[in-house]
């Protein structure tokens, strides 16, 4: 088997899916490099999910050229399976099973020796703090320890690359944070991460390099800190005034921003400091009925980029 | 065609076993919760039927109703628990616990779970098969050692059953479409195939259309090696769903494929 570490762990070109006569991924080409963490944002039907099912053959591309670890999507999915885990949407755990079974039922299925495999699978369960449940059936586990097991589960043949997909909808923050801690220490070990979310500080916290899709494209591509600088300003002011005064509002601190946006009654305007946006406003004596000075979060451009429309 | 040909292409025997490993590893666990029913189920059907039924019908083909009744009942059990294995057990894997999703983000390829599957749907028919081969033995309704030829042959027969209710189920989008799978097909079978009365008190036609059904071939080699004839049609009958296992074996496959991989 040919292990050559290649440089980009994926490749894409011109990737297209189509499906009961829709079109789910359109005409994207992207680049993941060894170690990244890479970050597929956006809302509901953006195409995300079907991007990376279509990394580990659950959904072959319509045209376009896709190559996971050097490996043809569509002629060596065998090969791209044996080096990759994926972390799941939906619990799918054998629930008829206890923790430690689930774990070496999985191991079977990638030909990993019984010994070699209860060893793995109990490094696992320290791992993700489960080890005092090895023998709980799953049923009885709570949803955040399920998610835990399924990153276990995932990682059960020392993958290179790890897919995640929405790895913490629904979870408490204490479950999400352990996760995330969980997900940062597999990066010291230089594992490769495709995450999808639609939670902005989760992409924030884990993602060095994201893209934002919306209706099967890719919209933007960088770094958090990247995007936030190219598409606002570090610093947002929310502001809501009297109403006889908005106008007046927009005429004053309009041309102090990089851009600004509204909010139902709220104003919220981008710039380099936010303070200095409040000091020109009260200058101008703005009745001002609300008002906060914050730092621009990945939302911001977000939601800039894919507008306000609801998405189902 | 193109599919049935990339499909006998990509299946692997190892993955095969594999996924009928799986089951067979959440089976073992509950074995004897799951099996002991199949022991009652003889003893139900052979008292009522048999033995209650039997004090009023005459003597069939020279033997007593029970004799009669035995071997055709267990060609029923392949059919039932290879059918129950493959449609409700199979479709709660795929939609309600999505096992198939799990499986296929390892190395196993559609092909391995779903044909993991049929087998293991197989191998519970034929464990109930084989269990009320065992108590109809014990009732010293086993007349011949040509039942022995069983052993192996019920396995065959249990998995034609598999395979189709496996095609059924990569049809269907509702779990409760399988009454209707149970009410017009097994059913019908169970109840005309030659189990509790011989098909020759059909008129022609039935007969003929009996010849075209799987379970009539497969009461037809239970009865006969049971009561220890090794004729003819015994050969034609199990050839017949030999060769009808072998051709539709991919069918459910390519289905399923066609439903999963979008």
């Amino acid at each position: 088997m040919g292990k050559e570490k290649v440089e980009n762990v994926v490749i894409a070109e011109h990737l297209t899916k189509q499906y009961d006569g829709l079109t789910a991924v359109n005409d994207i080409s992207f680049q993941i490099k060894r170690g990244e963490r890479f970050g597929f944002l956006g809302p509901n039907g953006a195409g995300k999910t079907t991007t990376i099912k279509m990394l580990y053959g659950m959904s072959p591309p319509t045209s376009g050229k896709l190559s996971v670890l050097g490996l043809d999507v569509r002629k060596q999915v065998r090969e791209i399976k044996k080096r990759i885990g994926v972390v799941p949407q939906e619990t799918n755990l054998d629930t008829e099973l206890s923790v430690l079974d689930n774990l070496l039922v999985y191991a079977n299925y990638f030909g990993i020796p019984k010994n070699a495999a209860r060893k793995r699978a109990e490094e696992l369960l320290d791992f993700i703090h489960l080890e005092e449940r090895a023998n709980t059936m799953v049923d009885a586990l709570s949803g955040g320890m399920k998610r835990r097991l399924l990153l276990a589960r995932a990682l059960i043949n020392n993958p290179e690359l790890l897919i995640l997909d929405e790895p913490t909808t629904g979870l408490d923050p204490q479950a999400r944070h352990l996760i995330w801690d969980r997900l940062m220490s597999l990066r010291e070990q230089g594992v490769t991460i495709i995450i999808t979310t639609h939670y902005m500080d989760e992409a924030s916290t884990l993602c060095n390099i994201l893209v934002i899709m919306d209706e099967g494209k890719i919209i933007t591509e960088g770094s958090p800190a990247e995007l936030i600088a190219r598409y606002t300003s570090q610093e947002a002011l929310e502001i809501r005034v009297i109403p006889d005064q908005t106008q007046k509002a927009l005429d004053i601190l309009i041309p102090k921003s990089k851009s600004y946006e509204a909010q139902d009654e709220t104003l919220v305007f981008f710039a380099p400091s936010a303070d200095e946006l409040l000091k020109t406003a009260e200058e101008a004596k703005l009745k001002i009925e609300y008002v906060l000075v914050r730092r621009t979060t990945l939302e911001d451009v977000f939601l800039k980029l894919t507008g306000r429309r609801l998405r189902d | 065609m193109n599919t049935l040909v990339e499909v006998a292409r990509t299946i692997s025997p190892i993955g095969v076993y594999r996924m009928w490993q799986r089951n067979w590893t959440i089976f073992k666990k509950i074995f004897w919760l799951a099996i002991a029913p199949t022991f009652f189920e003889p003893f139900i059907y052979l008292l009522s039927l048999g033995i209650g039924l039997g004090l009023f019908v005459q003597k069939i083909e020279g033997m007593s109703y029970i004799q009669f009744l035995a071997p055709g009942l267990l060609a029923s059990t392949v059919m039932f628990g290879a059918s129950f294995e493959t449609t409700y057990d199979s479709f709660v894997r795929m939609k309600y616990e999505r096992t198939y999703d799990a499986v296929l983000a390892t190395p196993l390829s559609i092909e391995d779970v779903i044909g993991g599957e049929v087998l293991w749907g197989a191998t519970r028919g034929y464990l109930n098969a084989l269990i009320f081969l065992i108590v109809i033995a014990a009732f010293s309704l086993v007349r011949s050692p040509t039942a022995l030829l069983l052993i192996p042959l019920l396995f065959i027969f249990s998995l034609l059953f598999a395979v189709i209710g496996m095609t059924f189920t990569a049809l269907v989008s509702n779990i409760a479409l399988f009454n209707y799978y149970f009410t017009l097909f097994i059913t019908p079978l169970f109840l005309f195939s030659g189990i509790f009365f011989p098909i020759e008190a059909l008129p022609s036609w039935a007969r003929t259309l009996a010849w075209f059904t799987p379970l009539y071939h497969i009461v037809i080699v239970c009865r006969n090696l049971v009561l220890g004839r090794l004729n003819e049609s015994v050969l034609i009958s199990a050839l017949w769903v030999a060769v009808l296992s072998t051709i539709l074996f991919l069918i459910p496959i390519a289905l399923m494929k066609k439903r999963l991989i979008k």
